[in-house]
């Protein structure tokens, strides 16, 4: 019994624990320090464009190790894949029926 | 509930039963992330329309307390890691204190949100019949504002109405925003203290020894839980907070 519950997990470090939130923690300062600044006058939307790119950032890092999704198995690799790939079309479908009627909005 | 690490009828091996789940907690986190999907849906279409209010409105919550709760959130999610390697090595103390940490942790969140929310109450920044964007700017004193802070909000309040059309468009605006704005953190708080709810189970069970190297699914799980919160916070966090704080 031992064996067999051994075997069906990775068991992930402490080190690598401490060392995905040093990670996150510094994204998080980048990313109110990225606020700070101006970006929008280089390229419309930058601002929130790099604020998503780097919450995705930590997004990915949480699920990957924190989640353990690095290490499981493809089905539930492939279930977790799923679901976002749904998000996004409900997100794009949504947003480009918005963006194709009411451009008058504001 | 499985309360061992026995085998079940329904399953070949330990390992596929293992592996049901954190299949069936995906499933579950799957119709969350849909879920709140469509909040962030729902801001991104108000947000595009009234992109001016918004920066406004979002200036007006703390940046700091944001900041803080930020750091103390994915502390938790640290510790509630450690408390699954706790349990996964067998260190029965160990799960135990890791997990009460992360309820603390957890709690400090709520209760720095409480406080935040309380500002806005001060500030009739709550939409409904009080609200109203200008009671800061028109009872000086009234709100905790540094005299720049104060001389800035106003301009910028006064700038904003001639962009917008006026007074009634700013406020009704940027009720959107703090409707949003409630409607997610309020959301993600009650998740906050579902979770809060489950450790407290789990540091019940964890005293008892239950969880082993063998059997620690509920730790596995409210684990999952609890970093879906946190994905939840990493995404509200620069959308409510940090909108043109240059």
């Amino acid at each position: 019994m031992s064996n067999n519950a051994e075997h069906s997990e990775h068991i992930v470090s402490p080190g690598l624990y401490i060392a995905i939130f040093a990670a996150l923690m510094i994204l998080t300062g980048t990313t109110v320090w990225a606020a700070t600044v101006d970006l929008n006058e280089y390229f419309a939307s930058l601002n929130v464009i790099v604020a998503l790119v780097i919450a995705t950032c930590k997004a990915i890092l949480v699920i990957l190790f924190f989640m353990h999704a690095y290490y499981s198995s493809k089905r539930t690799k492939l279930i977790i894949i799923c679901g976002f790939f749904w998000l996004a079309i409900m997100l794009s479908l949504t947003l480009s029926d918005y963006s194709s009627r009411y451009l008058d909005v504001h | 509930m499985h309360r061992t690490g026995d085998l079940y009828g329904q399953f070949q091996t330990l390992e596929q039963q293992k592996e049901s789940a954190t299949l069936g907690m995906w499933t579950f986190l799957i119709t969350e992330i849909l879920f709140f999907g469509g909040l962030f849906l729902t801001y991104t279409i108000n947000r595009h329309s009234y992109p001016d209010v918004f920066s406004l409105a979002s200036r007006t919550i703390a940046l700091k307390w944001g900041a803080i709760n930020t750091v103390v959130l994915i502390g938790s999610s640290l510790t509630m890691a450690m408390s699954v390697w706790s349990a996964q090595v067998g260190k029965k103390k160990l799960v135990t204190f890791f997990l009460i940490a992360t309820l603390v942790l957890g709690t400090v969140f709520l209760g720095i949100k409480a406080l935040e929310y309380h500002d806005k109450y001060v500030e009739h920044h709550i939409p409904g019949a009080s609200f109203d964007m200008y009671y800061c700017t028109n009872n000086p004193g009234a709100c905790d504002l540094s005299p720049e802070d104060f001389a800035k909000e106003k301009a910028e309040l006064k700038a904003l109405e001639e962009k917008i059309g006026g007074p009634v468009a700013v406020n009704s605006h940027s009720q959107l925003f703090f409707s949003l704005y409630f409607g997610m953190t309020g959301l993600h708080a009650l998740h906050m203290i579902i979770g809060a709810g489950l450790l407290i189970w789990l540091v019940v069970e964890s005293m008892k020894g239950r969880f082993t190297p063998q059997w620690n699914t509920p730790v596995e799980n409210v684990g999952l839980y609890w970093h879906f919160v946190d994905i939840v916070w990493i995404y509200l966090f620069p959308l409510l907070y940090l909108i043109d704080r240059h």
